[in-house]
């Protein structure tokens, strides 16, 4: 699979970029623009100037890293999923479990968290990618469901309804001790977070990345081309299902719990409420959808859960009416407004 | 409690009714506009709300709620189709996923704020209550009710379908909506009545089904996953689809709480999963 994301056949894609000119620059331009800079200084900045809100600040990291992974399906192949918590509690109970058996270096648990969560998501590809998109829909609603029920009975391996408490995760490089203020989970969550963003910048860009966006916009047409569609889904599905994992493992190992609600519906929901606010196919849509959903959470819901849920859902139906593309949707589309003038 | 085949299965066909009777409205407007309102739940919550506040506070009888439920529900369709659902019809269904979404949640969240978070339980007239007992089975009265209720709303449900010009014109347009339009069809008015009909039914099953599925301000999110289901695994624009589905749901969902209390919701997911499986033609007409 991964030879895919690196090497595709370059004959394949350079015809499903309309003009060639466009695609040379589309390709080419890994160049870090000063607003990305910027807002990654600004991530690492948190560090020393909000000492008090590190673990807050890991939450988002690692809510974005998960935003992340969604954006990678919906926003640049277009498959809409109520489910992807399936695969983030499946790196979480993976991490957790590593764990609470003994094995508590975190970065190999991270490394199992992701191939958990990539095999499980592999594994549902099958069924995930079929149909159009309410069936897709409905199929990873039911797929999460049943992840959901199936941690809840297996309770004497996932603790049930009490999660796994007792789990203790070691030092990170064998130095950095898991703090109650949250300083190495904010600087382990974001460097991972940072790295895999990278990661992802690099295959949305590559000719896969372009092949995904065309099989998004014209399926038909891709397939008349000789791409392999669902190959290439299951590809970006499978990718998206490990760096899911990893972010419910970063879950687990920096709040050493892990719960039956990694899994739940509504982690599903809120995380696509997020990206949509944020916005799809930016990459960026994800991380700001996060910083500014949890942000407003950890405001509004110490006055009363319900208002909060309130004022979510008139958001939701405000943003579907008045912003489409979220909050980077509405940024780039003022700033490729005023590129143009 | 009945142990027994023949009492799982009663019990299972009275819950398909409700499922049927909440789900039907919602399955002949998906299959027109292929749009996907998840806030269908919320009309049933709103039916169930009217009921039961109705005889509380108003001391309504539980049968002149019904009705009454029915044209609340009914109305209140009749203005969100207008406001808000109209101008998403173009839309993707992401966006009708979300905008649905959000209008459910400020649903749960208005109706705990007003009417508090707790059940609402409602005091069925006593002619409604007891078992009917026949040899080696004993059927409970208001289940009985329920399936005569629902089974007359079928029967009426096609001879509208079936033998009215207006049933006619909803057929034609779940069809092919732009032919429709083309051979002078309102499409657009069609698609509001059946709106309107459908939340009216969603919100008179929410009345009905207090007493069996319970009523607090979850209700719409707690069976939003019966609701698609019926759909999705029905097929859209038909009453036998849905019908069908129903019933087989509700059996399912109620053979497995007796038989394999164990596997929990696992039974009516799996089941889900496997249906979907089986008939992906079912879903083809959704999906496109």
């Amino acid at each position: 699979m991964r030879a895919q994301v690196s090497e595709p056949p370059p004959a394949a894609t350079a015809r499903t970029s309309g003009s060639p000119i466009a695609f040379a620059n589309r390709l080419s331009d890994l160049r870090w623009r000063p607003a990305e800079l910027a807002f990654w200084a600004a991530a690492a900045a948190v560090f020393f100037v909000l000492p008090g809100q590190l673990v807050l600040a890991s939450q988002i990291a690692i809510t974005g890293l998960f935003a992340l992974s969604l954006d990678l399906i919906l926003g640049y192949a277009g498959v809409v999923s109520l489910g992807h918590a399936a695969m983030f509690g499946g790196g979480a109970y993976t991490a957790g479990l590593l764990a609470n058996h003994g094995w508590d270096e975190p970065i190999s648990g991270l490394i199992a968290a992701a191939a958990a969560g990539a095999l499980i998501a592999f594994g549902t590809s099958f069924l995930a990618l079929r149909g159009g998109d309410l069936t897709r829909l409905m199929v990873t609603l039911g797929l999460g469901l049943m992840m959901y029920e199936l941690a809840n009975q297996a309770a004497p391996v996932t603790g049930g309804v009490d999660g796994l408490s007792d789990m203790t995760v070691g030092k990170l490089f064998g130095v950095f001790t898991f703090d109650l203020g949250g300083r190495t989970a904010y600087a382990y969550s974001l460097v991972v977070t940072f790295g895999v963003f990278c990661l992802c910048r690099r295959v949305v860009r590559s000719p896969f990345g372009l092949s995904l966006r065309g099989i998004r916009d014209q399926p038909v047409r891709m397939s008349a081309i000789g791409t392999p569609v669902r190959r290439r889904l299951t590809a970006v599905y499978t990718l998206a299902g490990a760096i899911a994992g990893m972010a419910g493992a970063l879950l687990a190992q920096t709040t050493q719990f892990v719960g039956l609600e990694v899994l739940g519906f509504s982690r599903s929901a809120d995380l696509l409420i997020m990206l949509v606010l944020g916005g799809t196919g930016f990459l960026y849509g994800g991380l700001a959808g996060a910083a500014v959903f949890m942000v407003a959470q950890h405001l509004l819901s110490g006055m009363n859960p319900v208002y909060w849920q309130f004022w979510l859902g008139l958001l939701l139906v405000l943003a579907v009416f008045f912003a489409p593309g979220g909050i980077t949707g509405a940024i780039v589309a003022r700033w490729q407004k005023g590129g143009r003038r | 409690m009945p142990g027994s085949l023949p009492g799982v299965l009663f019990d299972g066909v009275a819950y398909g009714s409700l499922l049927f009777l909440m789900s039907v409205g919602l399955s002949v407007t998906m299959g027109m506009m292929n749009f996907i309102n998840l806030a269908h739940g919320a009309f049933a919550m709103a039916g169930g709300y009217v009921c039961a506040l109705g005889m509380e506070r108003l001391g309504i009888p539980f049968l002149a709620t019904l009705p009454l439920s029915f044209l609340c529900g009914a109305a209140l369709g009749a203005v969100l189709e207008r406001t808000l659902y109209r101008p998403l019809y173009r839309r993707g269904p992401l966006d009708q996923v979300l905008f649905s979404l959000g209008l459910t949640l400020m649903a749960v969240a208005a109706t705990t704020w007003f009417f508090g978070p707790g059940q609402r339980p409602v005091r069925l007239p006593s002619f409604l209550l007891g078992q009917l007992h026949l040899p080696g089975l004993d059927l409970g009265v208001y289940r009985l009710f329920l399936i005569a209720v629902v089974a007359a709303i079928t029967v009426a449900l096609v001879a509208l379908l079936r033998g009215t010009r207006f049933g006619a014109r909803i057929r034609a347009s779940v069809d092919d909506a732009r032919t429709s339009a083309g051979l002078g069809i309102d499409v657009h008015r069609v698609f509001a009545l059946t709106f309107i009909l459908g939340s009216g039914l969603a919100a008179l099953g929410g009345a009905l089904s207090i007493d069996v599925l319970g009523l607090d301000p979850t209700f719409p999110l707690k069976y939003l996953v019966y609701f698609l289901l019926v759909v999705v695994v029905g097929g859209a624009g038909t009453i036998a689809g849905p019908l069908a589905a129903s019933m087989v749901l509700g059996v399912f969902d109620v053979a497995g709480k007796y038989y394999v209390p164990e596997a929990g919701a696992f039974v009516i997911y799996g089941l889900m999963v496997a249906l979907l499986l089986l008939f992906p033609g079912g879903l083809r007409r959704l999906a496109r």
